[in-house]
């Protein structure tokens, strides 16, 4: 089993959501976050005064797959998610020892 | 179809004839005998009923107006204010004005009442009116002839309720609530009690439609109620100091969302604040109205068009601090002055309080947080001054001659001498702000103490103060 966690720019996750349902991936998490990479913030201005905001708003999905899964999962949030400008996020993954599903005990990647 | 249009038409017809012939009848049937005392009497009574009419009139438009102005406070101010704050403090600052709708009105009732409006010295009332006595129903002709005493007392009451709010901008997320309570039941006493008296109260020292000796133009409060909340907010931000962090740590408005909502509620009951200060639903109280809304639509136009040429971009919270800056230095000049010089003195009080804010403050680094004394105590000596230059006699004819006939008001007109009493005003608002805070936030900080600590300044006020939180974070499903 491997977990994929993907950041991507918020505008884009209904275009990944959907080329992920379109290849198979049942679930994922998402989450709101905040961060940054290589891109630099930008500035707001109140009443005069400058705030740099340099933690930019992303969108953060979770899932973990079967491995058979994980090569086309990568590229379809890839070709969704990608504009080629700075700031389009990034992809990590990395093993998972086991999984459980809470309600009947199910184990490894039955449970998924 | 045709038909029905000729049956229409005749009666119609047929109505008129009726009705113009029982007039003729009742004409001719009009008993003869004593026609003149007759006369006299329904004379009389017509009297009566339009006094009565006008009377209804005002005190309908005065109602509403005192309505108004107490949503200026609740919700107005508390959620411009509330909304400039971080969000731990969200509540805290809510607090901040709505204590004050519980507090100033039992003070008001007690005995601020008569010591603004009882008869008195030339700075302050007395205790004639102490528990609200001998305000009644029947109108106080020296304030408003056609309304309830009880209206105009609960008319000033909101007055007295949002000035004390305004300085809150200042101590905006370190102050103790018991300290606010203190400081505000004290100022509201030590100095908007007397101000109120020397410029509305009869007698009054500034007072110019009722005798006083510097007769000083102040419609609706432009040194009552935002010259003195303004200097006194400076004077709260150079004694109580900076917030911890300030500047170096980043403090923008947690809801820019919420400062909007509140600074749109304060337009609208600005209405009441400055068309209301004509005490009366006529001809005054609507031109007050148009110069109000003129002002405060071209200081919009004004900060944020300050921001577009030096930002680049024209902010949502620089078109609202704007229009509040206008509405602000339009309050002594409401009902004194034309549309057009209302267009003027909003447009210039916008990119003037623009310059206060963004930069005079950052040059000498005071922390008035909310930028209470930027708009209400640079706007409001700015919209003094200018009434004083503006101010026609063909909106309000307040100075007469024995003959009564009216006599130049403002600068434009002729009387320059205006523009000294205007000063005078403004110098007597200030020092009066300035000497009665400093006393009033020594004796609060020597017996109860003025700042949270350090701990609690970092946990907010919501929690610190009040127990509670504006944004539960946890909450159950």
């Amino acid at each position: 089993m491997t977990k994929i966690e993907a950041i991507i720019q918020n505008s884009k996750l209904e275009a990944v959501k959907a080329a992920l349902q379109e290849i198979g991936v049942e679930g994922m998490t998402v989450l709101e976050v905040r961060g940054h990479g290589r891109q630099k913030g930008h500035t707001e201005v109140y009443r005069g005064r400058e705030y740099s905001v340099d933690l930019i708003p992303k969108t953060k999905l979770e899932m973990v797959l079967p491995d058979a899964l994980v090569d086309k999962a990568e590229q379809a949030i890839v070709n969704a998610a990608r504009t080629g400008k700075i700031g389009d996020g990034k992809i990590f993954r990395s093993r998972v020892d086991d999984a459980i599903r809470i309600r009947n005990d199910e184990r490894g990647e039955g449970a998924l | 179809m045709h038909s029905r249009k000729t049956l229409l038409s005749v009666s119609l017809t047929a109505i008129l004839i009726l009705f113009v012939a029982q007039l003729l009848c009742a004409q001719t049937a009009a008993p003869a005998a004593s026609p003149s005392t007759d006369t006299a009497a329904r004379l009389a009574k017509l009297e009566q009923q339009t006094a009565e009419a006008k009377s209804s009139a005002d005190n309908a438009w005065m109602l509403t107006s005192a309505a108004l102005v107490l949503m200026m406070t609740g919700p107005g101010l508390a959620l411009f204010y509330s909304g400039l704050v971080r969000k731990k403090n969200v509540l805290g600052t809510m607090m901040q004005s709505f204590a004050l709708m519980a507090i100033i009105t039992v003070l008001w009732g007690l005995f601020s009442y008569s010591l603004a409006f009882g008869p008195g010295n030339s700075f302050i009332g007395g205790f004639k009116n102490l528990f609200l006595n001998g305000v009644g129903g029947a109108p106080d002709a020296d304030y408003a002839a056609t309304i309830p005493a009880q209206t105009f007392m609960v008319y000033q009451l909101m007055f007295a309720i949002i000035t004390p709010g305004l300085i809150a901008g200042a101590f905006a997320e370190r102050m103790k609530f018991s300290a606010m309570v203190a400081f505000t039941i004290l100022w509201s006493i030590i100095v908007y009690d007397p101000m109120a008296h020397m410029v509305w109260g009869k007698g009054g020292l500034l007072n110019a439609a009722l005798g006083g000796q510097f007769p000083t133009l102040d419609f609706a409060g432009g040194t009552v109620v935002h010259i003195t909340s303004g200097v006194s907010a400076l004077v709260c931000a150079l004694y109580l100091g900076k917030r911890v962090g300030y500047p170096k740590m980043s403090m923008p408005p947690h809801s820019v969302v919420l400062s909007f909502i509140g600074a749109c509620l304060l337009w609208v009951g600005w209405f009441g604040f400055n068309a209301g200060s004509a005490l009366a639903a006529g001809s005054l109280a609507t031109s007050a109205f148009v110069a109000t809304h003129f002002a405060s639509a071209a200081a919009a136009i004004g900060w944020a068009g300050a921001e577009w040429i030096r930002n680049g971009k024209p902010s949502v919270l620089g078109g609202i601090s704007g229009a509040v800056a206008g509405l602000v230095a339009i309050t002594p000049a409401s009902g004194f002055v034309k549309p057009m010089p209302a267009l003027l003195i909003g447009l210039i009080a916008g990119v003037f309080c623009y310059a206060m804010v963004a930069k005079v403050k950052a040059k000498f680094g005071y922390d008035d947080s909310l930028d209470a004394f930027g708009v209400h105590g640079a706007g409001g000596t700015l919209g003094a001054i200018l009434t004083g230059v503006f101010a026609v006699a063909a909106v309000n004819p307040i100075f007469k001659d024995a003959q009564g006939n009216p006599l130049p008001t403002g600068l434009l007109e002729g009387n320059a001498h205006q523009l000294l009493n205007q000063l005078m005003g403004v110098v007597i608002s200030w020092v009066l702000a300035i000497i009665g805070t400093l006393i009033i936030l020594k004796i609060v900080d020597v017996t109860i103490g003025l700042r949270v600590s350090e701990e609690e300044e970092a946990q907010g006020l919501d929690l610190s103060q009040h127990g509670e939180e504006g944004y539960y974070w946890e909450t159950p499903a």
